[in-house]
């Protein structure tokens, strides 16, 4: 019998801020031009990403906590107040197995 | 019907998933599979410069995912080439492989030409799974096979198909696919094409089966969580309502054959009066928008009763042409799967006779033998 017990914890693991979020293995993020979109493609599916998800995503490559990502989506949209969105997509998007 | 200028064109998107099925050569005799049972041979495969003007033209269109399939697909020597190409084309490409021919030297080629995922199938799992538990041969293959995938770094599918002789061992199939570390694990019912048609009686199991394999798979949901994700494909032959086949004739899926041959789902070959392109005479784009085929069961104008005016044809589209036919002998007739069909006693008569009888004393398995290799 294989034990199957040794990964349970793994499940909704909490992400601290020193989380440095990147796609999870065989994730592929790319802006396909005849849906005028990004697309997160994993093996035989593909996801269509808004605009905020695909703006999150892209800068999810392991250099950067989300505290940093904010900073940067927040200058360059000149806007405030949206890390809990950041967040909260982040933590759906690790749910979903895509982030690690 | 066919041909006719009366379709839902306008409304077609680019198909999303191309299947490539590179050649019908395999080392495998599998009694459930679901390829024509008559065979193009190899002589008639397209070339390497073939395949990649298909592949350039359906990346064109706005084709996204690519699997590579067969057949063996390991069986041709320009895999790391077509890989390559549509790597570079912005494919996300996966490889649907038995493991048979995947060597250590080979597993780096086509991590190089950017291979992103494999799906290592288990085509003959009984052999496997008793190889499995007495730990000889072929379990010894696809547990270096597993390994090579996954020392490339590649997300790992492992697929197995389920049938009578197989089911009551779910369990030990789950126990495979984790000590592999298979990241999923798609537990697909024989669908009952091709081959498998042939074999059907002897394939369908029991009710008491199913239902007990379902709670095995739920169990061991709850108890690994992440660990491995499994895809459970209840055979439809069991069900009262159609699945919603290919996502509707047309719409999102191309397959090509090894010939070149075009069609809107892999065993559309076997469907009678369907003139199908190939990709040597016509543009893709001209087959998937233009051809007679790719437009004759697209959308919902070819529908007759029960379907045409059922309030459930925008979520299943009728089901499967090819089982319409297959038990109909008319690919215009709603699945027979569905309870609404006239034609639904047939496939509760096949499970009820799954029920009561061993076909093993029926009907003996039918082998399957495949096209001779012939020189190149």
């Amino acid at each position: 019998m294989v034990d199957v017990n040794e990964h349970d914890d793994e499940q909704g693991d909490a992400k601290d801020h020193n989380w440095l979020p990147q796609l999870a293995g065989g994730m592929r993020l790319q802006f396909e031009q005849a849906q005028d979109a990004w697309v997160l493609l994993y093996p035989e599916g593909m996801v269509q990403l808004n605009t905020s998800a695909a703006e999150i995503l892209r800068r999810c490559d392991g250099s950067k906590t989300i505290a940093a990502i904010v900073t940067e989506l927040e200058t360059l949209f000149n806007v405030s107040g949206i890390e809990s969105e950041v967040l909260q997509l982040a933590q759906e998007a690790t749910r979903r197995g895509w982030l690690i | 019907m066919a041909g006719s200028s009366d379709t839902d064109q306008a409304d077609t998107k680019p198909p999303f998933w191309v299947l490539a099925e590179l050649t019908y050569q395999c080392p495998l005799h599998c009694v459930f599979c679901s390829n024509p049972v008559n065979m193009a041979s190899r002589a008639n495969e397209l070339s390497t410069a073939q395949w990649r003007d298909a592949l350039t033209e359906a990346r064109a269109m706005g084709a996204v995912q690519l699997g590579f399939s067969g057949g063996e697909p390991l069986m041709r020597d320009d895999l790391e080439v077509l890989v390559a190409h549509a790597h570079e084309l912005g494919f996300y490409t996966n490889l649907i492989t038995s493991g048979v021919g995947l060597t250590e030297a080979r597993a780096k080629a086509l991590k190089s030409a950017g291979l992103d995922h494999v799906q290592l199938s288990f085509q003959d799992s009984t052999q496997e799974l008793n190889d499995f538990l007495s730990h000889t041969r072929t379990f010894d293959l696809k547990q270096r096979v597993a390994k090579l995938i996954k020392a490339q770094g590649w997300p790992m599918v492992m697929n197995v198909v389920l049938h009578r002789y197989n089911l009551d061992h779910i369990d030990k199939i789950i126990d495979m696919a984790l000590v592999l570390d298979a990241q999923y694990l798609e537990l697909a019912n024989t669908q009952y094409y091709g081959w498998a048609f042939k074999n059907r009686l002897a394939l369908l199991p029991s009710r008491e089966q199913l239902v007990k394999a379902e709670a095995v798979v739920s169990d061991y949901r709850t108890r690994i969580g992440n660990r491995c994700q499994f895809i459970f494909v209840v055979p439809d032959y069991f069900e009262d309502r159609p699945k919603a086949c290919m996502n509707g004739w047309g719409q999102v899926f191309l397959a090509i054959a090894p010939d070149g041959v075009a069609m809107p789902c892999h065993a559309a070959r076997e469907l009678p009066g369907l003139d199908l392109p190939n990709v040597i005479q016509s543009n893709l784009h001209d087959i998937w928008y233009e051809s007679a085929a790719f437009n004759a069961y697209r959308g919902q104008k070819w529908m007759a009763e029960p379907c045409r005016s059922c309030d459930e044809r925008d979520k299943d589209f009728g089901g499967c042409r090819c089982q319409a036919w297959l038990l109909t002998g008319d690919a215009t007739q709603a699945d027979p799967v569905c309870s609404k069909s006239p034609h639904h006693d047939q496939v509760v008569q096949l499970v009820e006779r799954a029920q009561i009888v061993d076909p093993r004393t029926e009907q003996p398995l039918v082998f399957r033998q495949n096209p001779v290799k012939t020189p190149n």
